[in-house]
């Protein structure tokens, strides 16, 4: 099993449920996170412009079974990319086990 | 007079008392929205606190200072608490205006505003219990003594024979307190924003003006329209009766100087700064009401517009400049109240039925001799304070918001957008 973590743009969020539910992926938590990037927002407040290095992005979490990496991965950079910068970040890493609370199932069962 | 005249009349101004009192709800939701989360619960309490205390300082006293009756046209004192005469609640009274307990009511409601607009001035970095003191004292005396200049019958109101000038005009004219009210609450805020200081971070290290967003536009628009509501009160009430044909001019001039000012506002901003920037719209209506209310019962409809749009233009001129100036004033008090206040009291002597060099110089001259008082005395008040009480809260409160460390309170508990 495997942990994709995405950091994704939030005005992408909904392209990317659908993306993810196309692809039997249906199961994910997400947050939303503040962080600091490459990019800068230009704003202006009372006639002082001001640029903040301070971001909003979607942290989106998705336990999948080996099979579906690739997949998901790639369901994942299809559909959150504009191709400017800021579109975000996506990790990989294993896990070791996963339970259902439930039935206490274990494995790949208990991701689906 | 009929009695039912009297009624009429009496019922108007209390509605118009009504209005007044809902602008301070104004206040305290533009303030609320143009500051920082971690201060909310302080800016709250000043603003309930001075309408508390402005309303009971008025009793014991300011209502008398304000209208000695009779008096040297300077000083003047009726007594304390609220004297009421044989024929306070009789058509004698006001000529069938308005009865006793009304007068003192609706100006009770007008005499808090004075320090409300320094509140905001002030906010994010000033010591509660300094400005708790510091607006007693102001409203107490400051404010009824300029008042009973004009509004109690004093000098200003005569100023040609006081001054020993032989000028055509009768003396100096303020219909509803562009400077009696705003203006006098306008040159505290200034002296108390230069004694203060600016907040952290209002300034780089190179003095370049940064920007410190107020964290709920909605509660600060919110403000402005119920301001513009009560309004309809402060000026409308200021007819000192319900005559028909000068309260809906002054209801006509009034929403056509807030309309006109912040049309011009949003657009001398817009092709300045290249943003629609809703707080300068909001503060260009806000300038536009101050603007007229001198003049609000002269004016053309045509002419309030022009007063409005002028109004505006000068709320986002002088924002600009405070700013150069490395002053900080959070919520643009100083451009609205000030600026528009002195503007619209000069305009007298430009347009409207009593236009005329006479009269701009003497309004010129009152605009001087309440300018002087006002700042002088709140340079007296706020010096005195500073050296003992002191003025500042600490770095680390300021860091961490008044709320926390001078009410050990959150605005928003439960409710975590934001953490400081």
């Amino acid at each position: 099993m495997k942990k994709i973590e995405a950091i994704i743009r939030k005005s992408k969020f909904d392209e990317v449920k659908e993306a993810l539910h196309d692809i039997q992926v249906n199961f994910f938590s997400y947050w939303d996170v503040t962080g600091v990037g490459n990019e800068k927002e230009g704003h202006v407040y009372r006639g002082v412009a001001y640029s903040t290095s301070d971001i909003q992005r979607r942290y989106v979490v998705i336990v999948v079974s080996d099979d579906f990496e690739q997949k998901t991965v790639q369901t994942l950079i299809n559909a959150a990319r504009t191709g400017d910068i800021g579109d975000g970040k996506i990790f990989v890493s294993e896990v070791k086990q996963s339970y259902r609370i439930r039935t206490g199932e274990s494995g790949n069962v208990a991701i689906n | 007079m009929t009695e039912d005249l009297f009624t009429t009349n009496n019922v108007w101004m209390m509605i118009c008392t009504a209005l007044v009192f809902f602008m301070h709800l104004g206040f305290s939701l533009l303030e609320t929205g143009l500051t920082r989360q971690k201060n909310t619960i302080n800016i709250l309490f000043k603003n309930m606190f001075i309408i508390c205390a402005g309303l009971m300082i008025y009793f014991v006293g300011g209502f008398s200072l304000m209208y000695p009756g009779e008096f040297n046209g300077i000083l003047g004192f009726n007594g304390f608490g609220l004297p009421i005469g044989e024929d306070g609640v009789s058509i004698a009274y006001a000529d069938g205006g308005y009865t006793y307990w009304t007068d003192f009511i609706f100006q009770g409601m007008f005499a808090a505003t004075a320090a409300t607009i320094v509140s905001g001035a002030v906010a994010e970095r000033i010591r509660l219990d300094a400005f708790m003191l510091f607006s007693v004292i102001y409203v107490g005396l400051i404010y009824p003594i300029v008042g009973s200049w004009h509004w109690g019958g004093g000098f200003l109101s005569s100023m040609d024979s006081f001054l020993g000038l032989d000028f055509e005009s009768d003396g100096f004219y303020d219909f509803a307190g562009s400077t009696l009210v705003h203006s006098v609450g306008g040159w505290a805020a200034l002296v108390a924003v230069i004694l203060l200081g600016a907040r952290k971070g209002k300034f780089s290290k190179e003095g370049k003006s940064l920007a410190i967003p107020g964290h709920n536009i909605p509660i600060a628009v919110a403000g402005v329209f119920i301001l513009w509501l009560g309004w309809f009160g402060f000026n409308g009430g200021s007819v000192l009766s319900a005559d028909p044909a000068l309260t809906s001019l002054v209801l006509v001039t009034t929403s056509l100087s807030a309309a006109a000012g912040g049309i011009s506002a949003f657009i001398s901003s817009t092709l300045w700064f290249k943003n629609y920037d809703v707080t300068m719209f909001m503060n260009g209506v806000l300038g536009g009401l101050v603007g007229i209310t001198a003049g609000a019962d002269l004016m053309s409809p045509l002419e309030s517009i022009i007063i409005g749009m002028t109004s505006g233009i000068i709320v986002v001129i002088a924002v600009n400049l405070i700013d150069r100036w490395k002053l900080d004033d959070p919520v643009g008090a100083i451009a609205v109240h000030l600026f528009c206040g002195v503007w619209g009291t000069l305009v007298i002597g430009i347009f409207g039925s009593r236009a005329g060099i006479d009269q701009f110089l003497i309004q010129l001259i009152g605009i001087l001799i309440i300018a002087l008082f006002c700042s002088v005395s709140a340079f007296l008040i706020l010096g005195v304070i500073k050296k003992t009480l002191g003025l500042r809260v600490s770095n680390k409160e300021e860091m961490e918001g008044l709320d926390l460390h001078e009410h050990g309170m959150d605005a928003y508990a439960d409710f975590g957008l934001n953490d400081h």
